[in-house]
């Protein structure tokens, strides 16, 4: 298939691996994070950490956006949702996300009015349908999807709908990836930076990182090809002593991001003073909120939210996995109290969060399975050799 | 305020009371053990768990419930197995195989509420025949009889319900088998979609081999009747909600005239499935825990249409977890393997049959793929429903 298989190629992924294995030098460890949840979901589906020397250890970031919401939003959008006048829309994955008192599918299972979309226009469709209801969007993302819940905005102004609203959770990326390199707990190499996000915002807001703290950035697609080049990239970038930003997405991300995206979030959102992250705690000048001039618009002004603070329950470790400390399977109810079927933290819910993504592709011991296949031969020459008798026949 | 109340507060309690012995931790919560070594015993505390008896923790019923994945396993085995617990029901094959008088038959039953209620390919009234037939040959039986119970929806047009049952009459015919027996009830306007459909059906095992995951041995090998998925990526654009068009139908289709082929030519066959909800993945989940064995499947072996693979990439889903109503499933010994293909493929329904995998020792209960990539990885249970109602 075309725009996909050229960028699975297992001969390609074979000869980067061999350069990135080159360039490692002897007795050294490397510690790559990649930001963003979609880069974590395909590192594990295509199981790229068969390709890494073990002296590469790439590091699972924050970037997933459902898994940073904090308990007490869900909360809140849980006493909106049960408002009989409301009828709240969400994306899938936000759906089984665990608020204090269950989530948004227990809620619907119990009877409250919850619809899922595929996007905020799906909502905008169920509130010209549904005049007489007020109809919430729950506004999830980080830049990559604000641009959607803004322009839906402008789209419900322009045609005078007084029914459509919603509750904004959108939060950015820099200040999140600032706490990070702040936080004496990690010691990064480097950074396989936001493809998305910089569709968005471009690859200028990324250069601090590069100069302030001396880390390079590479910002990466989605395909597994995409991820072992950035790595490359940055392997190139230390071994030079370079630290850089450097754009490896260039088929889409843009140097200087999308104006009139960026426009549109700025027409009508604007940066609250402090957001609270899960597990990362608050901070300041991460999120967005509605701004004034759109006030109608804002669920959290026309509606009393509770606002409590909901600490998360002391076994879940979210907040160690979201900023790259623990590793999903060292969190203490990783696998048996929280699983994809029920989630107590955050990270076990979205395809994107780390834990989620080692539970359903990685949890298998590699050592050990590399042990008993071995005969395949080593493992940068394995991979295309059909497994067992599986071939093509 | 804290989040300890409820059912987050049982689970950890359910979680402390096992395993607190078991899990290695230094007062820092790290251990001097190597890295991996510590993640193994992470992984077999993990695995313990999942063989542990499952328990329905909601409180209420949810879409996930009926997806035919993890939610649908736990359900049956917490609730419906817990009580009606007999050596028929237990082995949770597609049929139950009971004697009658000498004679030997499975028996089966289905209910259909698919949404849209037609569509490319086919429509609720076939989809409810193939179904029960289906679930009755890969038990091994040839089926007979079929039974048909309708739940209509006060208002629903008659000229529809005709053209429903007649392609239901259209289905038995091409499969060989009458619908004897039915019922009818309607309810009120709001209470139904249109128009549910139960049917049951009775076949008839000849010979005296017995089929079924469990027997699945090492070195077996996994054959699929043809590409995956199609049934599944059909109703998803049919309901118009994703703007997609592509050129896809169902694989709606009725299985017993290649299980018959297959069974005939190939003595070995140690068990078959078809693949509905929750699509392949969840039957190679079936086989590698009712064998307590692996199960090892590559990527680029798995027929997969452009069309539904495009589908999925753009959706985010996955084919393998996609429902079919027409692909088979089947397990035979790696020896057999070759000429299982041949004779398959020399029938119309197996045409692109192929073989994904293999039944191995390592890693029991656990499906890992290789991927196209080169990589490997899981292949899990289905968790959540991407897609409620698709049959």
């Amino acid at each position: 298939m075309r725009f996909v298989d050229e960028f699975r190629d297992a001969d390609k992924a074979h000869a980067l691996a061999a350069k990135i294995t080159a360039l490692c030098e002897p007795g050294r460890q490397y510690k790559f994070m990649e930001v963003c949840g979609g880069h974590t979901h395909t590192i594990y589906k295509h199981g790229l950490e068969d390709y890494l020397p073990e002296a590469i250890n790439l590091v699972h970031g924050p970037g997933c956006p459902v898994c940073v919401i904090p308990m007490g939003r869900v909360d809140d959008a849980m006493a909106l949702a049960s408002d009989p006048n409301v009828i709240m829309t969400s994306f899938g994955d936000m759906m089984r996300v665990p608020g204090s008192q269950g989530s948004f599918f227990d809620a619907k299972a119990a009877g409250t009015d919850i619809r899922m979309v595929y996007s905020p226009l799906d909502s905008l469709k169920i509130a010209r349908q549904n005049p007489e209801r007020q109809v919430v969007f729950m506004a999830i993302g980080f830049e990559t999807t604000a641009p959607s819940t803004a322009m839906t905005m402008l789209r419900a102004k322009a045609e005078g709908l007084k029914n459509f609203s919603i509750f904004c959770n959108h939060v950015t990326i820099i200040p999140a990836m600032k706490a990070i390199l702040d936080s004496p707990d990690l010691r990064l190499d480097g950074f396989i930076g936001p493809g998305h996000v910089s569709t968005v915002i471009g690859c200028r807001p990324f250069e601090f990182v590069a100069r302030d703290y001396g880390k390079p950035v590479v910002v990466a697609g989605f395909e597994p090809l995409d991820i072992l080049q950035s790595i490359y990239m940055l392997m190139v970038q230390l071994s030079e002593g370079r630290s850089e930003v450097e754009n490896q997405y260039s088929r889409v991300v843009p140097w200087d991001g999308n104006v009139v995206a960026l426009k549109a979030i700025a027409q009508t959102m604007e940066l609250r003073p402090y957001f609270e992250w899960r597990g990362l705690g608050f901070i300041s000048h991460s999120a967005l909120r509605v701004r004034e001039e759109y006030a109608e618009m804002d669920a959290e002004r026309l509606f009393s939210v509770p606002g409590v603070r909901v600490a998360d329950p002391k076994a879940c470790q979210c907040g160690e996995v979201l900023k790259g400390v623990l590793k999903p399977w060292e969190c203490k109810v990783f696998g048996t109290a929280c699983t994809p079927e029920t989630p107590i933290g955050t990270c076990m819910v979205s395809p994107e969060g780390a834990c989620a993504a080692y539970y359903n592709y990685g949890r298998m011991n590699r050592h050990r399975v590399a042990e008993t296949t071995s005969a395949a031969a080593g493992s940068a020459s394995a991979g295309s050799a059909p497994a067992g008798s599986a071939g093509r026949s | 305020m804290t989040a300890g109340s409820g059912w987050i507060s049982d689970a950890l309690r359910e979680h402390e009371d096992h395993d607190h012995a078991e899990r290695p931790e230094a007062p820092n919560g790290r251990t001097e053990l190597p890295v991996s070594e510590r993640e193994q015993l992470v992984l077999d505390r993990i695995d313990r768990q999942r063989r542990r008896r499952p328990r329905v923790r909601e409180e209420r019923i949810t879409m996930s419930h009926g997806a035919g994945g993890k939610a649908t396993q736990t359900l049956i085995e917490a609730v419906f197995l817990d009580a009606f617990r007999n050596p028929l029901l237990e082995p949770l094959e597609d049929a139950a195989s009971l004697s009658v008088a000498g004679a030997r038959l499975a028996l089966t039953t289905d209910s259909y509420v698919v949404s849209p209620l037609f569509f490319p390919g086919g429509n609720i009234g076939d989809l409810a025949v193939n179904g029960t037939v289906n679930d009755l040959s890969v038990s091994g039986a040839t089926p007979l009889y079929l039974t048909a119970g309708f739940i209509l929806e006060e208002g629903f047009p008659v000229a529809d319900l005709q053209r429903v049952v007649a392609s239901m009459q259209a289905a038995a015919s091409a499969a060989g088998v009458s619908i004897v027996t039915g019922d009818t009830k309607v309810v009120q306007r709001g209470k139904a979609d249109g128009c549910y459909i139960n049917t049951a059906g009775i076949g008839v095992l000849s010979g005296d081999s017995a089929l079924g995951v469990a027997f699945a041995q090492p070195g077996d090998a996994i054959i699929v009747s043809g590409p995956i998925g199609d049934h599944g990526i059909t109703i998803m654009l049919a309901r118009g909600e994703l703007d997609i068009e592509a050129d896809v139908v169902s694989d709606t289709a009725p299985l017993n005239g290649l299980i018959a082929a297959l069974l005939a030519a190939v003595p070995g066959v140690r068990a078959m499935r078809d693949a509905t909800r929750g699509g392949v993945a969840t039957i190679l989940n079936e086989i590698a825990k009712a064998a307590d064995l692996g199960v090892l499947v590559t990527e680029d072996a798995i027929p997969v249409r452009a069309e539904v693979r495009g589908a999925s990439e753009l959706l985010g889903i996955d084919p393998m977890y996609v429902a079919c109503e027409g692909r088979l499933v089947v397990v035979v010994p790696g020896d057999s393997a070759d000429e299982a293909v041949r004779v398959m493929r020399g029938h119309p329904l197996g045409a692109e049959a192929a073989v994904i995998g293999e039944v191995v020792a390592e890693q029991p209960g656990i499906v890992r793929l290789k991927t196209a990539f080169g990589g490997t990885r899981i292949v899990d249970m289905l968790v959540g429903d991407p897609l409620p109602r698709i049959c």
